[in-house]
């Protein structure tokens, strides 16, 4: 730990922490459009921004989808850049998000999830991020408001990384964590996270054109190189988070977690806030005699395949614990950590449970039942206390 | 949520039930907009016009459509009880277009919020503007992005503070009806929710008219602007030019629909289709 750094413990909301971590890693450019329950990251940043305690510029766009075309060409002309959305306005920035990727342009996106209508709801439900899978943004889920903060700036130094270049979005839970104070340490990061030194820009020493015709010969070539990025980035991620650890005295995991899982013989994997009740009942199993253990994804792509199966290698039961679903097939989590398991030579039992959609609440009881074998529909519709 | 218009009750099959009874069977009360919103002004002057084109035989309540975008005012889809469509943020055009098209002896009514219309929707309003395309857009007013917390919308004046202009507005604002002009509306009326009675003729002139058909409703926010519903009141009635702006007949300037539809049918008869 670097003993100058500056450190302070504040009450925050999960909002309120992305907004700082955004302000703290030298952001000069934001553009964005409000929408519940992001919006008080925007708020915030505009406040900061007009009273100079912030030095960048906001751009007031009139949807989503110019904020993100707003980022990117702030990002291509070479500045740090941040925007914070939610659900239908996730979605709506889809054309704009693959943009980003192929364009290697590093810009990083807080976003609160949010379930998707018609069936207007605005509570928690990652279906919106999860939604934007494959459009080659890297994606981290948070459980707690400390992570907010962490990943955030980390993630400025991983997506800018010459080796990765690649946008990435920083997940919460929509009002489970947005808007929800907790302590949380705001270290100061001046030493941490320099000035942006862009790889590439639009440079008018040496002008270049952008975006331009890819013919089959070459198109191929560009989605290799975003998708071994990709690769590259779980190493990056690993490194960025050793460095963190060793300037802040935090060590907070970038690709998982895992939480007595050494000796376990049943694994509960989950995204998110809903992790921190999975732990109770981690807690609740043992105390039972089921040696219970949980690995939490932090990072959903890049997915960590050989984390992963290290992780779940010697367990006999997986059970999987999706916010979110894809209609005509499984949850996505449970799908994907079934196809990497399948590499092993003698994988575990991996059962999937749907939870917690449109912000339902989802409590320890949820997952303690469902690994005694009490809950054993895919759906979990009932809420248990 | 679509809702079907329900049966007649008696006392109206008897002809008896006064207006008030009358406007009942139409809406689901209370509200959830907050105390002193001026939507439910407008919401009340655009169900005394459909009342009166009804009684007078000029439009049956089963042939009407309402879609609402997202926002305080796309909510009004959710307290009507005939049918209706609360669609996203900014796609209530679109989506009326693919009812009418689909079905044009609809009366079409396309209600939206300053922000769904003119930023995240601005292109479908100007060119179902252009278009001419037979629907009847209702416009609440209240320069501001109630919904999301009172954030500067692209009609909020210049130096205006929002929470997203703590220091004052630094955009120019659109000008609702004027733009509906220039963009080919061939019925605009701009009024307040001071102006309940004009507002109402309007929105009977604008339900009858063939064509796109616009009414501006300038209308207050008093919880985002922390401002007494009277004093948003007392500011209204001031503003100008508050009257019907433009109106274009028929035959002047045709309308898309009908457009549409002859040319299939012309295309029919000539064996191309
Ligand atoms: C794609 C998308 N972006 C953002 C939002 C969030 N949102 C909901 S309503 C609204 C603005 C509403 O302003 P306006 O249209 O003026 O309606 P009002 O609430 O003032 O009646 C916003 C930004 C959304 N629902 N969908
Ligand atoms: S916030 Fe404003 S516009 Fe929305 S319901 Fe309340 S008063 Fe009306
Ligand atoms: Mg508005």
């Amino acid at each position: 730990m670097k003993s100058n750094t500056t450190r302070a413990v504040r009450i925050i909301t999960g909002n309120q922490a992305a907004a700082l971590a955004a302000k703290n890693a030298k952001v000069r450019v934001v553009a964005a459009y409000p929408i519940t329950p992001a919006t008080p990251v925007v708020e915030e940043l505009s406040k900061m921004v007009e009273t100079g305690e912030m030095k960048a510029h906001f751009i007031l766009v009139e949807s989503e989808h110019s904020a993100m075309a707003a980022c990117i060409g702030a990002s291509a002309a070479g500045s740090r850049t941040f925007t914070a959305t939610s659900s239908h306005g996730l979605a709506y920035m889809h054309e704009l998000l693959h943009y980003a990727t192929n364009a290697r342009t590093p810009v990083v996106m807080a976003v609160a999830n949010r379930a998707i209508g018609p069936g207007w709801n605005i509570w928690a439900d990652l279906s919106d991020s999860i939604s934007q899978r494959d459009t080659g943004w890297m994606q981290f889920y948070c459980s707690d408001n400390q992570e907010i903060y962490d990943t955030i700036i980390m993630a400025y130094r991983i997506a800018e990384h010459r080796d990765v270049l690649l946008p990435a979005m920083v997940c919460y839970d929509g009002f489970v964590l947005s808007h929800t104070a907790m302590p949380i340490e705001i270290t100061d990061v001046n030493d941490f996270i320099d000035e942006y030194h862009p790889v590439w820009r639009l440079d008018f020493d040496e002008p270049s054109t952008h975006g331009n015709i890819l013919p089959p010969d070459y198109f191929m070539e560009l989605r290799r190189e975003v998708c071994e990025a990709h690769e590259r980035a779980l190493k990056v991620m690993k490194e960025v988070e050793r460095e963190f650890y060793e300037y802040s005295g935090r060590l907070t995991p970038l690709i998982l977690e895992e939480y007595r899982l050494e000796d376990a013989d049943v694994a509960m994997v989950t995204m998110g806030a809903i992790s921190s009740e999975a732990k109770i009942a981690v807690d609740e199993l043992r105390k039972r005699g089921v040696k219970a253990g949980l690995l939490r994804l932090k990072a959903f792509r890049p997915f960590p395949k050989q984390e992963v199966v290290e992780k779940l290698g010697s367990v006999e039961k997986v059970y999987v614990f999706d916010r979110s679903v894809s209609p005509g097939f499984d949850g996505q989590l449970f799908s994907e950590l079934k196809a990497v398991l399948w590499d092993l030579r003698s994988p575990p039992e991996v059962y999937g449970r749907i939870v917690g959609l449109g912000g339902r609440d989802v409590t320890s009881r949820v997952f303690e039942k469902a690994v005694l074998g009490e809950l054993d529909k895919k759906w979990v519709m009932e809420v248990i206390y | 949520m679509m809702t079907g218009f329900g049966t007649p009750t008696t006392a109206q099959q008897a002809g008896q039930a006064s207006n008030q009874d009358k406007l009942r069977e139409l809406v689901k009360l209370p509200t959830t907009w907050c105390p002193g919103c001026g939507n439910g002004i407008i919401l009340g002057a655009f169900l005394r016009a459909c009342l009166k084109l009804v009684d007078n035989k000029e439009l049956e309540m089963k042939n009407i459509v309402v879609v609402s975008g997202i926002g305080c005012s796309g909510r009004v889809t959710q307290f009507l009880k005939f049918s209706s469509v609360h669609s996203t943020h900014g796609r209530a055009i679109p989506l009326a277009t693919g009812i009418k098209l689909a079905n044009p002896e609809l009366k079409v009514v396309v209600m939206m919020g300053d922000g769904d219309a003119f930023a995240i929707g601005g292109n479908h309003f100007i060119h179902a503007a252009r278009r001419n395309i037979d629907l009847t857009a209702i416009i609440f007013n209240n320069s501001l992005y109630g919904m999301t917390g009172g954030q500067l919308s692209p009609t909020t004046q210049e130096g205006e503070k929002t929470p997203s202009s703590p220091f004052g507005n630094v955009e120019r604002p659109f000008n609702i009806s004027e733009l509906a002009i220039t963009a080919g509306a061939t019925y605009v009326a701009r009024w307040t929710t001071f102006h309940v009675k004009q507002l109402q003729k309007s929105i009977e002139d604008a339900l009858s008219h063939r064509g796109f058909a616009v009414v501006e409703v300038i209308t207050g926010c008093p919880t985002r602007t922390k401002k007494k519903p009277s004093e948003l009141l007392k500011m209204q009635k001031n503003i100008r030019p508050l009257r019907v702006l433009k109106k274009v007949e028929d035959q002047e300037v045709e309308e898309f629909v009908s457009k549409y539809y002859r040319l299939v049918r012309e295309l029919g008869k000539t064996g191309r289709r």
